[in-house]
């Protein structure tokens, strides 16, 4: 056994994101069983596990797209308060579209494959009630550059695209409209290896430029190291262990953790 | 209660063709459809003798609307003379017994296919217009259980993502008819397939519009004086046909929504599409006395 | 002197639940490093150097003891500190200095050295000024400043690494092998720099595999005894 983690805080820095005690069932498969999560303004939660682990059900969570059993969710914005959960759909709709922003493995649910994609990162921005053509345009552009798409394919629909470019598409539209937190969910899952790396290093970047909250739920050990500050591994509807991402791979605890762990060593 | 007791006697004919039971969920429908500008109905859309998608949806409102002394002009297309339009209007005036004009300024209902007529109509107007599809989010949700939603949730971004697709591609709105309009600052609406150039007339307007989809089962309206805003970008302005150069070759009229008429030599000459206004403008040319309503466009252009 | 770093009783153990092993790296450590203070780690091999190193820096977690921490945020034991306060500290006070790059491709090496001077507010241009003095002092020539690390030498690398992670000036100071494979010019330059930021206060606690390169720096020396052991626990067997 490992210390308990009680010492006193000496920074008072508060949660952006909390999920507390998320309970979720289809039937008699729990999906979620009392799963809690914390990210900090600017950091990285990694949450990895296999298929079947729960950890895209709680990422589909944090976007509201679907509510548990049981259980809170909080984000610590101006204007944002209560469980979220109990949001009605309007309001729902209009936090998600203003304060989260969502990458999705499929390019399909994040994005209307026909549009342009330049059309698809304005989507957003008509949500929030933009009605200027000319800043449409300009800001569609700008949240393009930055997920360093190929500006000379801005109006190319994402069918055109590769899968690479299509991620990106989804980036940008996902980073519009500057939101407080970024869930993305296998973002590079099933490209290639350097095409994946090259998606990896456009997330660092604006990571790092804008000192956004991501969420990041992978399979992929790799993708997780990457990326994350901390660390959440999840097996089976629970949490199993969570950590510092150093301290994740390099002492794991827990036996399934060191299971992971090894077997990507 | 029996089911005896519950059945009307039979009668060889209602007035006005619909029974008395069609004609009062009509009224209420319409009421409800005028107490939410814009919002959409769902009506049950009986049986008329004529093919659904031929204006079954106008003529039921119609048909509930006329008493023996309402003057119903039908117009489709423009035109009063057109075959559908003299049907249409010949089985009003057969079933309900009413006089029928061509006449703008003398009609009461004047019920419409693709036009508002040219001249002003007025508060005792009311506009009958025959909807094809009323759903403006068809095309950008096909489920329509979600549409319904977006519409609860006044979600119209795939509204103007349309409008973004459209300037992106061809450079300008290439949305003709139907050009999707926001009724009083809330409900989208597709003002029918009426031409850009009469999507204005409907802002603001005195009379009363009702707009009805017989095949789709919706019935929609705009009230007098309630705003009607075609979806434009703040920086696109929105615009209508460039028709207001072009003259009738039959009439002379100048500064009205035109038809082409394509030559033999490849040219095109034009003629007045709202028929009556035509008729009145030869009238006029060939010395009559003819009362002339005031027009929505003055000069080609629609003053603000 | 007041001790920056008070290490009482701290034990590190691997349970390896696939072998059903308990491995011990060190037990029972216990001493202090004062501000400006720099302490030797010796021990052969297994020793628990870099163990103990990782487990101050927490990204190994302790299994009993204290790691009391005078912060300037104040006091805090390292080895029971939320996640969050170690993060926070890491940025700011603690530093760790290995032999190792993190890779980060497409970021030029003047830009991955100015980093932690930007997260701490320094204005970006400044910032840059001085990442460019660093990367001077430890022999990076001029022509790599923009150029990215990542396709840089093991020995390049190293320089743009020990410029950065010595680049902030830090309360306390771990060092993992920093001068491994360097050259007689950037060993001189780390040397040189690492008195700098002695003087300026900073406790330090090295490993080295050739002491004698510090050997003006070193105030005292831990000697951690081995005792390397493996036993069976049975309560951890593997599940």
């Amino acid at each position: 056994m490992t210390l308990t983690l009680d010492a006193p805080r000496i920074f008072q820095t508060k949660p952006l994101l909390s999920v507390d005690n998320v309970s979720k069932s289809y039937g008699a498969v729990h999906a979620l069983r009392d799963v809690s999560a914390i990210a900090y303004p600017g950091e990285v939660l990694g949450i990895v596990g296999e298929s079947g682990s729960g950890k895209s059900t709680l990422l589909r969570m944090m976007n509201l797209e679907e509510i548990p059993d049981k259980g809170r969710y909080t984000l610590d914005l101006p204007d944002v308060s209560g469980n979220l959960f109990d949001l009605d759909r309007f309001a729902r709709r209009m936090l998600c579209a203003t304060r989260i922003g969502i990458v999705y493995q499929n390019p399909h649910l994040g994005l209307l494959m026909k549009h342009s994609s330049s059309g698809n990162v304005a989507e957003r921005l008509l949500v929030a009630g933009e009605r200027s053509f000319a800043t449409l345009r300009a800001k569609a552009t700008t949240a393009l550059e930055a997920s360093e798409f190929p500006l000379e394919r801005l109006d190319a629909p994402p069918i055109e695209l590769s899968g690479g470019m299509q991620q990106r598409v989804q980036l940008a539209k996902a980073i519009a409209l500057e939101p407080a937190l970024l869930l993305l969910d296998e973002p590079t899952t099933g490209l290639d290896v350097s095409v994946q790396a090259l998606v990896l290093d456009t997330l660092k970047r604006l990571q790092q430029d804008r000192q956004i909250t991501m969420v990041i739920v992978s399979h992929d050990l790799g993708v997780i190291r990457t990326l994350a500050d901390r660390v959440m591994v999840m097996r089976r509807g629970e949490v199993v262990e969570a950590g510092l991402a150093d301290q994740i791979f390099q002492d794991p605890q827990h036996a399934y953790t060191q299971q992971l762990v090894h077997a990507k060593l | 209660m029996t089911l005896k007791t519950l059945t009307k006697p039979w009668e060889a004919m209602s007035y006005g063709f619909l029974d008395g039971s069609a004609k009062r969920e009509m009224r209420r429908k319409m009421l409800k459809s005028v107490a939410v500008p814009g919002c959409q109905m769902p009506y049950a859309s009986r049986e008329v003798p004529m093919a659904r998608g031929w204006g079954t949806g106008g003529l039921q409102v119609s048909l509930t609307l006329v008493n023996p002394e309402t003057r119903v002009k039908v117009i489709d297309q423009g035109a009063d003379d057109s075959v559908n339009a003299a049907s249409i209007r010949r089985f009003i005036a057969r079933v309900a017994g009413t006089p029928t004009t061509m006449d703008t300024l003398k009609a009461d209902l004047i019920q419409s296919r693709h036009r508002i007529p040219e001249e002003v109509l007025s508060e005792d107007q009311i506009l009958v217009l025959q909807v094809p599809n009323p759903e403006p989010l068809r095309p950008v949700q096909p489920n329509m259980s979600i549409a319904r939603q977006m519409h609860a949730d006044a979600d119209y971004g795939r509204m103007w993502l349309q409008l973004y697709e459209q300037i992106v591609r061809s450079g300008r709105v290439m949305q003709g008819a139907s050009y999707p309009s926001l009724v009083n600052g809330r409900h989208v609406m597709t003002p029918s397939p009426i031409p850009r150039w009469d999507v204005p007339k409907l802002h603001m307007a005195k009379h009363l519009t009702i707009l009805s989809a017989g095949r789709e089962k919706r019935i929609y309206a705009v009230p007098p004086f309630t705003r009607v805003e075609p979806l434009v970008f703040s920086d696109v302005p929105y615009k209508v046909e460039d028709h207001a150069k072009l003259t009738c070759h039959r009439s002379g009229a100048t500064g009205f929504f035109m038809n082409e008429i394509p030559q033999d030599d490849g040219s095109s000459t034009h003629e007045v599409s709202d028929s009556e206004w035509g008729v009145k403008a030869i009238r006029v040319r060939d010395g009559e006395k003819v009362a002339l309503g005031e027009t929505w466009y003055k000069d080609g252009e629609m003053p603000q | 002197m007041t001790a920056v770093l008070e290490i009482e009783g701290l034990t590190k153990a691997f349970t390896l639940h696939h072998l059903g092993n308990r491995i011990g790296a060190f037990s029972d450590i216990t001493f202090s490093v004062d501000a400006g203070e720099f302490v030797l780690l010796k021990g052969a091999n297994g020793a628990g150097k870099s163990t103990l190193l990782r487990t101050l820096y927490r990204s190994y977690l302790p299994q009993a003891g204290q790691v009391r921490f005078q912060s300037a945020h104040g006091e805090i034991d390292l080895a029971r500190a939320a996640e969050v306060d170690i993060a926070h500290l890491r940025r700011t006070e603690i530093g760790f200095v290995t032999q190792f790059l993190t890779a980060r491709p497409r970021v030029s090496a003047e830009a991955i050295v100015a980093e932690p001077l930007r997260l701490s507010g320094v204005a970006p241009e400044r910032a840059l000024e001085q990442a460019r003095e660093a990367l001077e002092l430890f022999g990076v020539k001029p022509d790599l400043w923009q150029a990215y690390p990542t396709t840089f030498s093991g020995g390049e690398q190293q320089k743009v690494n020990l410029a950065r992670a010595l680049i902030l000036p830090q309360k306390l100071l771990l060092l993992d092998e920093p001068t491994a494979s360097l050259d007689a010019k950037a060993r001189a330059a780390l040397v040189t720099r690492l008195a700098e930021l002695k003087s300026g206060g900073a406790a330090m606690i090295g490993v080295f595999h050739h002491p004698g390169d510090v050997e003006h720096l070193i105030d005292r020396i831990v000697d951690l005894t081995p005792d390397h052991f493996v036993e069976k626990d049975h309560t951890d067997v593997a599940v």
